[in-house]
């Protein structure tokens, strides 16, 4: 098992590599310049020269990766073009407001859709089995961007319920569990949950469905377990396929969603990309993603330990 | 008892709070949603396009000259700011004097003189400078292009050197803004390096302008306060936040949820809800070019002045800003009728879809040999109004006068990338013009970079590589009139040869709509890209 960590976590040596370099090959290629983060477009071609070699973006572009990944081995992610800030101090704040609104709609969506999932599996083809089918296939079909703007339009502009941007009345950096701050959370966190949620209640159905269907789950019926003693069985087995999915789900939300956090103005990663994406800001793009990268990683493995304690059967090594 | 007099109490401790709430009512806090991605540089020097300069230039810093921003009527001239008069050395006219306020003071406390004035010219311009910042250069060499380099004379008076004579650096030093030497020094202390010390003095800004920063959050809010020692008129709101919400409808809905009191740049779209919701909707002719610029050069139908000219004339421009809800301008130039350099041109702009097509029959083009016009375009941008929507409209408009319009759709950053290649690059793909939209706020800005022979790529943004030897010669005329009535005399038969010659296709100018709170109130919109921040309060 420990020789099983060290090599997985050595996999994602060349994971990092292969994603800086593909990350920073795709703004080279993409057509615009990212020395546009920097001066106007109205700015004389000398001066666009002299700022391209006082920010190193003249040199051969492996020398410009070379010196990056030099960097970034030191811990250094570099300065962001457009702002001179660093680019840890902008991505830490964005990861920690993405990842209090990630676990909030993983929240909202592992419990809704295992809910879901598993009343739907256990009495499948029953009312209940359509209409937690009819609400997953809605999750996972509407355009999150879609109804997010729906609910701002209903609960904030409307109703004046809950507020339509921001993460909090004084910004994300003096965040506090209150209400006055949690309701700015409420609407961007019930958008993304909306599609884990679909997709872990249709997960979670099949896998009920299918362990419902073994002969083991007749053998315990004729041995006279209740109905929750049964269920208990059952869930036991299909926890890991969907520890599975939940993890990946989990990832992509951690990731941040580029439109949600758009629309809601929530400071989080998807908006920080976004914007880094649209300037060209070459460090900000990559270091963010390399870090998203490496998050992604690490989750899987610890989705792989978590099913390695919960089913024995699966073997690391 | 015990509660009666605990009531008393309490009635008697809430009763100043109470006598005191009108009063900072009255003044208020205003928040402003802005188009902005993130917070505009608060260095002294802001990025984000004038949209910067209006929210973290102005407010925060000052410029030896100013924009007038008083008045909603009259177009925006400049007026003394840090330097309370300014002349051209007669003996060598590239050397002038400014004469600097007295008594003015940054909000570090530190006293704004000569010195001051020198350490702001060398941060973008003397590379051997200690502070000097390269990423003040962009944004600032770009807008004065002749500045070369200042001389104290003495405490309040100031040399500043031009590498040519240049009538127009009165106007191009409105974008040079007055950062705290002090303040950048203290930060310089405590910093590794200078961009380290650039890095702190953007979080703890200090200028002389009539707010002073309370807090900043990175990518979410700018919070400023009323600074009471500021040398003119104070500011009447107590405080600003500035916001960055680039998204429209979620500028829209902040509004409509009282979550800000401002917007920048509301869509069309919304509007009627907005009004019927009791916003205020304002706008103003905005010296905001929305265009076609041509390309002069190769097989460019557009190098005949004739087609320039039907084009211009073909436009349904009624119909474009019914489209838009009314918001957008009818140009009749670079700048308006009434305006100093508008002049007087012969070719008047107008819709008469007869005479464009007559000029077309004559250029050649007839229904059996249409003309086709290829046009790059951007499906969004900063300042670029609709431009989908818009160009299709285009498209469909000029079609009625045998005019088939395709376009080379790119994303914005590529868009501008390619405006400072120049119309023989590669990168133009062929096309025959570009849109682009631009700022007229200055001479240079709304005509010599395009008209100057010399300003063709890669030194500016005379994309369309037009030459011609009339103008370059009008333009060091301008460039040469240091008395301003006979500088916008030059710049107004300037303007007027631009506009016989049909050098852009002027389609609209922006008015820069804002939607805002009815509690806003003192609000001025001035014919400018810039408002004057001290004007306004919450009531």
């Amino acid at each position: 098992m420990f020789f099983y960590l060290i090599r997985r976590i050595l996999y994602a040596i060349p994971i990092a590599l292969a994603v800086g370099f593909v990350c920073f090959m795709l703004v080279q290629i993409a057509p615009g310049d990212p020395i546009n983060a920097i001066v106007p477009a109205d700015a004389p071609g000398d001066v666009v020269e002299q700022v391209r070699r006082d920010y190193g973006l003249d040199k051969p572009l492996p020398v410009q990766f070379g010196i990056w990944l030099l960097k970034v081995v030191q811990g250094d992610l570099g300065r962001s073009l457009a702002t001179g800030r660093s680019v840890w101090s902008d991505l830490s704040s964005a990861i920690s407001n993405t990842l209090m609104l990630a676990l909030v709609a993983s929240a909202i969506g592992f419990v809704l859709g295992c809910t879901l999932g598993g009343l739907a599996g256990t009495f499948r083809g029953s009312l209940l089995d359509r209409a937690a089918v009819g609400i997953a296939v809605a999750g996972v079909s509407v355009p999150h961007y879609w109804l997010g703007m729906v609910l701002v339009v209903v609960f904030s502009v409307q109703l004046n319920w809950l507020p339509a941007m921001g993460a909090g009345p004084g910004g994300s950096s003096d965040w506090v569990w209150n209400w006055e701050h949690m309701q700015h959370l409420v609407l961007p966190a019930v958008t993304l949950a909306v599609i884990p949620m679909g997709i872990v209640t249709r997960t979670v159905r099949g896998i009920i469905a299918e362990i419902m269907n073994q002969e083991f789950v007749t053998a315990l019926r004729g041995k006279g377990l209740t109905r929750m003693g049964i269920f208990i069985h059952v869930v036991k087995n299909a926890a890991p396929n969907a520890l599975a999915v939940i993890g990946l789900q989990l990832g992509y939300l951690m990731g941040g969603s580029i439109l949600v956090e758009t629309v809601f103005s929530w400071p989080g990663t998807g908006l920080l990309l976004n914007n880094a994406i649209f300037q060209r800001d070459l460090p900000v793009l990559q270091g963010t993603i390399l870090v998203l990268a490496m998050f992604f990683v690490a989750l899987n493995l610890m989705v792989d330990l978590v099913q390695t304690a919960l089913d024995p059967r699966i073997k690391r090594a | 008892m015990h509660l009666r007099r605990f009531l008393l109490t309490a009635c008697l401790a809430a009763l100043p709070a109470l006598a005191a709430a009108p009063a900072v009512q009255a003044q208020g806090t205003i928040r402003i949603g802005m188009t902005a991605a993130d917070i505009p540089l608060t260095n002294g020097q802001p990025d984000q396009g004038f949209e910067g300069n209006r929210f973290t230039g102005i407010p925060l810093f000052d410029s030896l000259t100013m924009w007038d921003l008083s008045s909603a009527e009259r177009p925006s001239t400049i007026v003394p700011g840090l330097a309370t008069e300014w002349r051209v050395d007669p003996a060598d006219r590239t050397r002038w004097i400014f004469t600097l306020r007295r008594g003015v003071r940054f909000h570090d406390g530190s006293e704004f003189n000569a010195d001051a004035v020198v350490w702001n010219v060398r941060k973008v311009l003397d590379r051997e400078a200690p502070h000097f910042d390269p990423r003040q250069v962009g944004v600032t060499a770009t807008r004065m292009p002749t500045l070369r380099r200042a001389e104290k004379i003495d405490d309040h008076t100031v040399a500043l050197f031009t590498s040519e004579p240049d009538s127009l650096l009165p106007i191009n030093l409105t974008n040079l803004f007055m950062a705290s030497p002090a303040q950048w020094d203290r930060h310089r202390a405590a910093s590794p390096n200078a961009e380290a010390a650039w890095g702190a003095f953007a979080r703890e800004p200090s200028g002389t302008g009539p707010f002073r920063v309370t807090r900043f959050v990175p990518r979410e809010r700018l919070e400023m306060a009323r600074f009471d020692g500021y040398w003119g008129e104070k500011a009447r709101a107590e405080r600003i936040v500035l916001l960055p919400i680039p998204e429209a409808n979620a500028r829209t809905a902040a509004l409509l949820s009282n979550q800000v009191d401002w917007i920048e740049a509301p869509s069309p779209d919304a509007i009627p809800q907005l009004r019927s919701r009791g916003m205020a909707i304002t706008s103003n002719a905005q010296p905001h070019v929305w265009p076609w610029q041509p390309c002069f050069t190769g097989d460019s139908p557009l190098r005949d002045v004739r087609v320039r000219r039907a084009i211009n004339l073909a436009i349904d421009r009624e119909g474009l800003r019914t489209l838009l809800g009314g918001m957008m301008a009818i140009p009749v130039g670079t700048v308006p009728r009434g305006h100093p350099w508008f002049g007087n041109p012969s070719f008047n702009i107008r819709t008469d879809k007869a005479e464009a097509r007559r000029l077309l029959a004559e250029a050649g083009y007839t229904p059996q040999r249409p003309l086709t016009l290829r046009v790059q375009i951007s499906a969004s941008g900063s300042g670029q109004m609709q431009p989908l929507s818009m160009n299709e409209f285009l498209q469909q408009d000029l079609k009625e006068v045998g005019v088939n319009v395709e376009f080379d759709v790119i994303e914005w950053n590529a868009l501008f990338t390619n405006w400072r290649n120049g119309c023989q690059h590669a990168s133009a793909r062929g096309v025959h013009a570009t849109n682009v939209s631009f700022a007229a706020m200055d001479p240079f800005f709304a005509m010599v970079r395009f008209w100057d022979s010399k300003m063709a790529p890669p030194v500016s943004n005379n994309w369309g590589h037009f030459n011609d030897p009339r103008f370059d010669a009008m333009i060091a005329e301008a460039r040469n009139a240091f008395e301003p009535a006979a500088r916008d005399a030059a710049l107004a038969r300037l303007h007027a040869a631009g506009v016989d010659e049909a050098l852009f296709i002027w389609i609209a100018h922006d008015v820069a709509p804002r939607a805002m709170s009815p509690r806003v109130r003192g609000y001025v919109q001035p014919q400018s890209w810039f408002v004057d921040l001290r004007l306004p309060y919450i009531q």
